[in-house]
This record gives structure tokens, sequence and C-alpha cells, in this order.
């Protein structure tokens, strides 16, 4: 498949992978992309393939572009599964064999044509993608300024995935790495219950069994999802300790894999966790934004300028943003939850309002309170309400590649409604897209967002789920 | 990229696979940060404690034949005063060694017992500053050294010296951090060193022989055996392939001892035991010290009342201490 690949990037690829130790050997490449196979165009910028050439030299390149200052963006992550001072493995002892495999074979498999060919085709045929990139007309009207200027919104369409949310891309791929390492049962957290649905079903799909530990809380006000997962063959685990939300359901799902680490594997669902996890679950994300870069070169023939995502963990946005990491002329926006309001105490905006420690085996921003304990966060969408955050958001906001903000609940619900159906009176508008609770907080920040923005400038946001799970919730509110 | 690639077979027993030994492995990296070629910062150690060091522990054990017997408790439950007086008659009734666990919200290597330990002591306000208080005043009256099990999370939020200057301070001997493996350990060894803390690491089942050779090698005081591939928490009956273990370990040890790398660390063994037979068990296979945690914990928890507790753990430790030589 190498000799498919574009010249530009297709021998640096191959070397980087035999020569890059740990380094992401799916960088720049492997997710086939449905009749295309000429990999990136001509017009791919010169950045692009220099980033590449960084990641080969790994650190080295890290370290001489801080002496030259340089921003350092260097090899991410490093061959210590760092992004800067944030990532690492801190998990017990008994793990470590486990996640060594993991990289392993996660090495293994990008040289595997095999594999390719494999999730290539359940991406295409069983997933649904590619997701299409859609122009929102009526929210780009909304947007538009008295006179008549204002930016182009496109939604990014994870939602239209099979399963509905883009949580599906690594779920499926970790699935067919389980089965590569012949681990025939499966563990899985979740939040709002969209990574434990769509591991239910990759479970269903190939045969293996499944059990997703979700917070009791989470359960109440997911409770379709909760059905779903039970109607796909898996286990639903309540999760009564600590806060019973995701944090407690991520710990024991933790627990059960230290427990059971010979036959399980356990498929996290966003780019936090231990190395090599965030950059694992990035890389199978990573074709959202490498899907974008070529519809936004077909529709307008160019690059988006701004990227907009909301993050919990930051599996969505990370892969929007990951192919786009290396074009500092495209802007990356990520949205946290601020809950009640970021001075409330109840809220889960932990990039703008946390402090660095560890937290599921990860050095990241988190939240916490004067003893170091982790305490719990509050949004009123499940999927936000984490008080980690994956460690290479943590690094881009470091070094101010990304920009990172967050919208209340009440902020979020308007967000909601703002491209809900009809079906919610109160609000007319506009696309008849019902979006997740977790999409809805991106939503938002567009009415902060947009009236910055100059004429024309092209804003894609990360559509990363449906909202049919919500509405319950919705409604709940609409009577109050 | 030419030709079919051959697809990849996994082996089906992963832990002892030999050639788990992949550049990024720190390998011997730790023997410079040994004791004896970094120099103190402070010989002149403000001995809070009357107690040995851990490691002076276990040689005067093994002089005399004996086998360490180490309990853990969760600080703070059902309350600190508890703790201090629990500390107390551990010391007593034959304990040579006592792990103190901090409470933390997010303990991922224990099981339920001590979940619900931390969870009590968290939500009865135990914080990290009462437990020093605490240590401060009975640390001087206990015979044998205290040695505190933390998550990394809370040493981070103190910043890792000012943590070790605080427990050193009170008379702590010890440190474990059960989620800081040995890639991610250096400012702790840097730190503990200099503060006369001796940090043990673990080595569990799942650990290949080379990597438990490093561990063995960069461990202070002792090293922490996990009997179990899990969390802590008793079991019905000891894992098996702990004797296996024990006896790859200490073979570990004889090449290393052969190669002048270093010399022999006694080797203590934890989780899921729970008995006296349990402890037996372990000694007879050539453990020099067992650990038993939630036996000890679930005794105090779930007693009726806190004197009730102190009583059951002195009868406890005893008929432990008896089964042991």
């Amino acid at each position: 498949m190498a000799a498919s690949a574009n010249s530009v990037i297709g021998n640096p690829i191959v070397g980087l992978a035999k020569s890059s130790p740990s380094s992401s050997a799916f960088l720049g490449a492997r997710i086939h992309l449905r009749g295309e196979r000429s990999g990136r165009s001509a017009s791919a910028s010169p950045s692009s393939a220099l980033a590449v050439s960084c990641a080969m030299s790994g650190n080295v390149a890290a370290v001489e572009a801080e002496k030259n200052g340089k921003p350092g963006l260097g090899s991410r992550p490093d061959s210590f599964g760092r992004f800067g001072r944030f990532g690492g493995k801190y998990v017990p002892e008994t793990l470590m064999y486990a996640l060594f495999e993991l990289e392993e074979a996660f090495r293994a498999l990008s040289k595997d044509e095999d594999f390719q060919k494999e999730l290539d085709g359940i991406l295409r045929d069983y997933v649904g993608r590619e997701s299409p990139l859609y122009f929102a007309e009526r929210l780009t009207e909304h947007y538009r300024r008295s006179n008549g200027e204002g930016p182009h919104i496109y939604l990014k369409r994870e939602d239209l995935n099979h399963t509905g949310a883009h949580k599906i891309n690594n779920a499926v791929a970790q699935a067919l790495l389980a089965k590569r390492l012949g681990k025939k049962r499966i563990i899985a957290e979740t939040g709002a219950g969209q990574h434990g649905v769509a591991t239910a079903t990759v479970c269903a799909r190939f045969g293996l069994e499944c059990i997703v530990y979700m917070g009791a809380q989470d359960m109440e006000r997911q409770a379709l999802n909760v059905f779903r997962m039970r109607l796909l063959g898996a286990e639903v685990r309540g999760v009564h300790s600590g806060t019973a939300t995701l944090k407690d359901a991520t710990s024991e799902a933790i627990r059960d894999w230290v427990t059971n680490v010979e036959t399980t594997h356990y498929i996290l669902g966003s780019v936090a966790g231990p190395h090599p996890y965030p950059m694992l679950v990035r890389e199978f994300h990573a074709v959202i934004g490498k899907e974008t870069r070529k519809q936004a070169l077909e529709k307008w023939g160019g690059k988006p300028d701004v990227l907009v995502a909301c993050v919990g963990g930051g599996s969505n946005a990370m892969g929007l943003f990951h192919e786009f990491v290396d074009d500092t002329d495209v802007r990356l926006v990520g949205v946290e939850a601020a809950g009640f309001g970021l001075d409330s105490g109840k809220h889960a905006a932990t990039l703008t309002k946390g402090e660095v420690g560890v937290l599921h085996g990860a050095m990241s921003y988190l939240l916490q309170d004067d003893d170091g304990q982790i305490i719990e966060p509050h949004s009123i969408s499940a999927g936000l309400d984490y008080p980690g955050v994956g460690p290479e958001h943590s690094y881009l906001k470091d070094i101010g590649r990304a920009e990172y903000f967050s919208v209340t609940d009440e902020q979020a619900l308007e967000g909601f409604f703002t491209v809900g159906s009809i079906a919610f009176k109160r609000l007319s508008r506009l696309e008849g897209i019902i979006p997740a609770l977790e999409t809805s907080h991106a939503l938002a920040y567009l009415e902060e967002l947009c009236p910055t923005l100059p004429d024309g400038a092209k804003v894609v946001l990360n559509c990363s789920g449906r909202g049919d799970k919500d509405v319950h919730t919705a409604i709940k509110h609409l009577q109050l | 990229m030419a030709g079919v690639v051959p697809k990849i077979s996994f082996p089906s027993s992963p832990a002892r696979i030999s050639g788990f030994t992949s550049p990024r492995w720190p390998t011997c990296k730790f023997t410079s940060l040994s004791r004896s070629t970094l120099s103190r910062a402070s010989l002149s150690v403000r001995r809070a404690s009357s107690a040995s060091t851990i490691s002076d522990t276990f040689s005067r054990l093994k002089e005399q034949g004996k086998v360490a017997l180490i309990p853990f408790i969760t600080a703070g439950d059902p309350d600190l005063s508890t703790t201090s007086e629990a500390l107390k008659i551990l010391d007593s009734s034959g304990s040579d060694l006592i792990e103190l666990g901090v409470p933390y919200s997010d303990p991922l290597a224990d099981g339920p017992v001590i979940q619900a330990a931390a969870t009590r002591a968290l939500e009865n306000g135990t914080n990290f500053d009462g437990v020093i208080s605490m240590l401060r005043e009975v640390i001087p009256q206990l015979s044998c050294p205290i040695s505190l099990f933390t998550y990394y999370n809370p040493i981070l939020k103190r910043g890792v010296e000012k943590f070790m200057s605080t427990i050193e301070e009170v008379g702590v001997r010890g440190l474990v951090v059960p989620d800081v493996p040995l890639e991610e350990n250096e400012s702790l060894r840097k730190e503990a060193i200099k503060h006369n803390i001796e940090l043990v690491l673990l080595s569990t089942p799942t650990t290949p022989p080379e990597r438990m050779k490093e561990i063995a090698q960069a461990s202070e005081g002792f090293i922490y055996l996990v009997a179990t591939v899990g969390v802590t928490g008793a079991r019905a009956s000891v894992n098996l392939q702990l004797q296996s273990l024990l006896q790859e370990i200490k073979e570990v040890f004889n090449l290393m001892s052969f190669c002048h790398f270093a010399t022999p660390k006694p080797v203590a063994v934890g989780f899921g035991i729970s008995k006296p037979e349990h402890v037996k068990q372990v000694a007879g296979w050539g453990a020099d010290g067992v650990i038993v945690g939630s036996a000890f914990v679930k005794l105090l928890g779930e007693a009726k009342s806190s004197d009730e507790g102190l009583k059951q753990l002195e009868t406890f430790t005893r008929s432990l201490k008896a089964a042991l030589p």
C-alpha cells in the first residue's frame, strides 16, 4: 500500500514504521479513504512533510526545536509516551507488560496489510464512513452580521456514523486489535454511554465478551444507552463507589483490567489514560481530520480556518485536530463543560480551572482539591463529566497551539436547541439536526466565536454525536 | 514495505517472555542512584523515630532466622485516633514493619475493602495534614518502622520534595507508590534518597524476568512482590504461581550477587494474604516478609466499636505472628 501513498509522505512513512521505536506508525497515512488512493494532494503544506520527518527522529527533533527557540512540537508522543511533560504510564506494575504488548501490537499492525484492509472495509461498510462535511446554511445565516459578513459554518457529521457518534471509530479498531492479541474478553468504561454502546456493538459484531462499567448516576441519566448496550449483549456493571460517574467507572475498569489483564483487552474510550492509549485512540479517530482535509479541498479548495470541538476526555477533538496540528494557520478550539459556571465549583472545565496531576495513568490537567483528591465534576452532559482530560490536549494548551474555552449547562442547552428540530417548540431553528448535549457545548460556543471571525472564515465544527439519548433530559429542562 | 507481511502471532503466556527488554527500559540507570554513590543531603537525620530503617529491620530479622510480619491499615478509618491506637497495638503485638495507607479518592490498585476504608476516611475529613499530625505524635512511641502507602497525585499536589521532607520529619521510613512504575519514578527516587526514605518498588506475576531484575536492583528497603494478578483483597487461597515467582526472584539475586550488581534484598509478599495458614505457606516458600492488608482493614472497619476493633486487631496480629518463624 505504500506504493499508493503520495510521494510527499510515502517513503518517510515506511522509514517511520521501521526506525522510530514507538512513535505512532499511523502518522500521516494509513486509514484508507474511500475512493482516495493518493493520500494527500500535492498542495499539502510542506510543514506536514516536515512534521513527519520530525516524528521520525523522535525526541531529537523536539530538543533541537526547543534549542532553536522554535515551538517544539516534535514527536507526539515521544518514546516514553509523553507530550511535553504530560502523559506517561502511571499505572500499577501489573499492567505494564500489557501496555507494552499493546504498543507493540499497534506498531506491528501499521505494517500489516490485512489489518488495514479489514479496518478500512469495516469503517466504510459497517460504520458508514466517510462522514459528510455539511455546509450548515441556516446556521451560517444565523451568524451573518448586519453588513452581510460572517463565517461559513460546516458540520463534520460524526453523528451519522453507526451508533450515532464518533466513538465507534476507535472501538472498531481496538476490537480488531484485541482479536489480534488473542484477547476474548473486552471491558470498557462509559460516561454518556456512547462509547459503551460502540464497544457493545463491535463486540457483538466480532463475537467478543463485553463488560461495560458505568457510573450509577450516569446510568440513570442515559437510560436509553444502558438499554442499547444490554440489547447488544453487553453486561453493564453499575459503579457505586466514589461519585458514581465516569471517573469512578474508569477506575473500576482499570481495576478489572489489573485483575484480568491476561485474558482481557481494555477498550479505553478517549485519548486519556496511560500510554499508548492517548496515541492509539487519537490515531483511530484521526480519520475524522483526514477526511475533513480532503473534503475541505473539494468543497472550497482550501483548508478550514477554525476547528471547533467539545472536549470531555478529548477524543473527538483530537480526531479532528490531529491532522491539522502542524498547519499553524488553522485555529484549534476546544470547548469544555462549565456546568453551573466556572466559579460555582460544579463544572468540568479541566483545562481552564484544573491543575496538573496524575489521574488514570496519565499526567494531565485535572480537577482536584487542596489535598490532591480528585473532585467530582459536574456537567449536564455525561460525556463531558470527567475531571481529567487527555494529556495531548494539556500539551497543546500549554504550548498555545490550541485554545480552550467553556460553556455552561444553560448555554449548552441553548446550543442544543439552536440546531434542534422543530419538535422543541420554544426554538424554531435551523438545521433539523438534534445534536448530543456534548456536541451542543461546541455549538453554543459559536455564539462567542462567530462575531470575531472575518468574512468567509471557514469553521468546521465536529458534530460528534446525535442527541436522541438526550431528549428526555432536554424535556425535563424545558418543563422547568 | 515490499512483499507480504507475515501475520504476527502473539505468545499465549505473555508474562514469561524473554526479550521484553526494549531499549526504552532504563537498564542499569538506577544503579548510579544507589545510596552508596549518592551523598545524602542530611546525614544528621532528625530522628523523630527510634525505629531502625527498613533495611536494618530486615537484616536483623534475617540474622535471627525470622520472617517479617507487615500489617497494612488505612489511616483515618474509622478515625485518626483509632488509627493511632491501632499502630501502637500492631507494634506491641509483634509487627516488624507497618504500612499505613493514605486515603485517596481513586485507589486503582485497591479492591472493595480498602476502597471502602478510604471512602470512609475521606468522608470523616481525614486529610494528609491530619495523618502527619497523628504520626508526629505516635511514631516516637513505636519500636517498628512505619512505611506510607499512597498514590501519586497527593504527592504531586504537595510537590515531591516537600512531601518527602514532611514525612522524613515525622519519622516515616519507607514509601510505596503503587501507580508509579519504574519508568516514572526518577524524581521520587531522587527525593527519597535525599530524605532518607526507602522507596519500595513492586513486582508482580505479570512482570517479565528482565524487568523484575531492574525493579529488584532499584527497590529500597525490600521488594514488594505482589502475590496475585489483581487488586488488594483477601483471597481464599494463595496463588500457587507465587512459589515459582519467589524462586525466580531469589535466583535473580543469586545472579546479581554473582555479578556483583548488588546485595540481595529482602522480598516481602502482599495482596490477598489474609490468614495464618497463608502466612505460614508463603514464609515456607522463602519470603522474607509477609504483608497483610485487607484482612486488618476489614476487621477495623466492620467492628461494632473502635475498642472492639482494636481488641480483635491484637488477637489477629498475634495469630499471624505465631504462624511465622
